[in-house]
């Protein structure tokens, strides 16, 4: 962790208005992230983590308050500018993967970098492979989507938002379909790359998973109502190790 | 943002979903083709009229046996015996707006040589029919005013009557061939004509002197038609009105009564084909329309739904770092593809089913390169426009709100 700011929401809102109502998903939050930390949010189900999140990767707006994103506002951005922060400097993992339908794994993990121009056809292929890799998908490369389990799509949508190697990675329920010792191989996977000196915003349900991040905020009805850090994180890869591998 | 990146992106998601872009392909081509084919046709039709007016030439005047009141009965033409031979020596010694004149008569019949036999029309005319017809003797000669005043039994072969009764190629001339049990000497053979515009066989015909169709084939003593040519084109009416003239004097007709013949120029039927064919053009114009407006409007309605279905993916892309031009760019490129592709094709299928209509059912055709340009201009631009603007939406929207379109 230092002391560089990369995330500095203030006063952060969202409302969206359906038929006559507003709803307020985020009611006015504000905290700052500075680079290096692993910070796990959670929530009941409906609390906004999903809605802040979209708004921390630049894919929406927020209705009201200030978010700077690496001293930069967001809100000031161009639209262009928007797309190429999200292209060059976050990887996001969606609730619901969001992969390119009949489209094989390794096509999908090189997307990210088909909108980039300084990358060439074999270094796309390169990074693609390596980041299946990472995430234990070295066998799965010329799969189509709808031919995987859940869980792998799951792995193939971190793939893909670790392969433009970001700065920041946001991740929605990035475990939420994984059995434990998958869960955990994820969970290594981030902690390596937190090591590494990358930013992780991590969403999930599972409490357990505060052990091992270095800093935990928990959301109600669009409020922070806990924001604690977290001095010793647990290492996932002891865990990990420890779990009885699954004959097969 | 590399334009080969922007090239590999929609091929790739064009490989993705093979079926929509065969069925948006589809209405291209159907576009496309029909209308080149409905206006092949079109013109093709055109075409044949006009060149059959040339070939009959231009400048003839017909003269049939009128269908005036007798007794408040209306008459077929062809019980009518209303003109006489006297008619045409009338015409032939006074019409100073008439180069030539023949009269005609004809009889369908039997011609046999040795086993041979075939079916045709034997008619009877004068020399000058040739001149009339525009045709030409190929081999031996034409009969004579002479054998005319004769009632000679001599006659001149169109080549498909000689095929017909000389089928090992011997030479027909000098052969006797009979016509309804008439021997008739065979003196010459017309030049060969083909089909004309109209499919019609020109070459079926077999020519004898007049006089003696109408004395030993029909025993007749009066005369089915006239032929005639105006000295020019656009005299057609003065030598008309001067036939008229004489025939009612020969008819001793009175002022007022109807004229117990029936003159059509040759310039009137040419108007009258060629409103005919005016207005074929203009029906298979509709017809080609409609079916580019219901082409357009398949096109139309297949991009726009895959676009809109495609808003997801879209969100996607947008989520992951394309810009809103790329996205713009993608569609643009998938939809030039599908539209040029299918309006290709569409012209290739086009020109085949023309090519098809004139090999089976001997329609004259021709494919025109305005009504390609016109149906592939129309087909591409749709095509081309409902890619994209559906896109353009789509790529305005934040990626968010794309990413959950529903
Ligand atoms: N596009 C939208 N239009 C209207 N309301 C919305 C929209 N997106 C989210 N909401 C509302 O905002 C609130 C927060 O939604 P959000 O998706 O952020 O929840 P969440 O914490 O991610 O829940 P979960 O854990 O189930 O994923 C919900 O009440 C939801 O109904
Ligand atoms: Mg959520």
């Amino acid at each position: 962790m230092t002391d560089r700011e990369i995330i500095k929401i203030t006063d952060l809102r969202r409302n969206f208005r359906v038929g006559d109502e507003t709803v307020h998903a985020l009611r006015g939050l504000s905290f700052t992230i500075h680079e290096g930390e692993f910070v796990t949010i959670m929530g009941t189900s409906g609390s906004g983590k999903s809605t802040l999140l979209n708004i921390l990767g630049c894919l929406d707006i927020p209705t009201s308050g200030d978010y700077l994103l690496d001293g930069i506002s967001v809100q000031k951005m161009s639209k262009p500018q928007r797309a190429t922060i999200r292209n060059r400097k976050i990887g996001f993992v969606f609730q619901n993967y969001n992969l390119l339908p009949k489209t094989t794994s390794i096509e999908n993990v090189e997307l990210p970098l088909l909108y980039n121009a300084t990358y060439n056809a074999r270094q796309r292929k390169e990074r693609a492979i390596r980041a299946l890799e990472a995430v234990g998908l070295h066998d799965r490369l010329y799969h189509r989507s709808n031919q995987m389990s859940g869980g792998q799509q799951q792995r193939v949508a971190i793939a893909r938002a670790l392969v433009n190697d970001p700065v920041i990675i946001l991740a929605d329920e990035a475990t939420g379909n994984l059995d434990t010792r998958t869960s955990f191989s994820i969970l290594t996977l981030f902690q390596e790359l937190h090591a590494r000196g990358r930013t992780i915003i991590f969403v999930t349900h599972n409490p357990e998973l505060a052990d091992y991040s270095s800093r935990n905020i928990v959301l109600r009805d669009g409020k922070i109502i806990s924001d604690t850090i977290n001095e010793s994180p647990a290492s996932a890869r002891e865990v990990y190790e420890s779990l009885p591998k699954e004959e097969d | 943002m590399r334009f080969s990146n922007l090239i590999k992106i929609a091929l790739r998601a064009l490989n993705n979903n093979k079926l929509r872009c065969f069925l948006t392909m589809l209405g291209i081509i159907i576009g496309v083709g029909s209308v080149i084919t409905m206006l092949a046709i079109g013109q093709g039709s055109k075409n044949s009229i006009k060149a059959q007016i040339s070939e009959m030439g231009s400048n003839m005047i017909m003269i049939h046996p009128g269908t005036g009141q007798r007794g408040g009965v209306r008459q077929s033409s062809d019980d009518m015996q209303t003109l006489k031979e006297e008619d045409y020596t009338t015409i032939h010694d006074n019409a100073k707006y008439v180069t030539a004149i023949s009269p005609q008569v004809s009889s369908s019949g039997q011609f046999i040589y040795g086993n041979n036999n075939y079916p045709s029309q034997l008619q009877g005319v004068s020399p000058d029919y040739l001149e009339i017809r525009q045709l030409k003797i190929a081999e031996g000669s034409m009969f004579t005013d002479h054998d005319v005043t004769t009632a000679a039994k001599v006659c001149v072969l169109g080549q498909t009557v000689v095929d017909n009764l000389f089928p090992n190629g011997e030479d027909p001339v000098g052969k006797v061939v009979r016509f309804n049990k008439i021997p008739l000497t065979v003196i010459g053979v017309l030049q060969e004509k083909g089909t004309n515009s109209m499919g019609q066989d020109q070459d079926d015909v077999a020519l004898a002197p007049y006089t003696t169709v109408m004395k030993r084939v029909l025993a007749i003593d009066y005369i089915q038609g006239l032929f005639a040519s105006a000295i020019d084109e656009n005299l057609s009416e003065e030598a008309s009105a001067e036939i008229t003239a004489l025939l009612r004097t020969n008819h001793k007709l009175k002022d007022g009564a109807d004229d117990d013949f029936n003159i059509r120029t040759q310039q009137e039927l040419s108007e009258m084909m060629s409103s005919t064919s005016e207005m074929m053009t203009v029906l298979l114009g509709c017809v080609a329309g409609i079916s580019l407006l219901v082409g357009g409007i398949g096109i139309m309605n297949i991009m726009y739904v895959s676009v809109t279905e495609r808003t997801r993916e879209i969100g996607l892309r947008m989520a992951i770092g394309a810009k809103g031009r790329d996205i713009l760019a993608q569609f643009l490129i998938e939809s030039v593809i599908i539209s040029i592709t299918g309006g290709v094709i569409g012209v290739l299928l086009g020109c085949l089913a023309a090519w098809m209509v004139n090999l089976f059912a001997h329609w004259p055709v021709q494919v025109q390169l305005s009504a390609i340009l016109l149906s592939f201009t129309v087909c591409t631009v749709t095509g081309v426009f409902f890619g994209w603007y559906p896109a353009q939406k789509a790529a305005n929207l934040n990626p968010i709100d794309a990413l959950r379109y529903e």
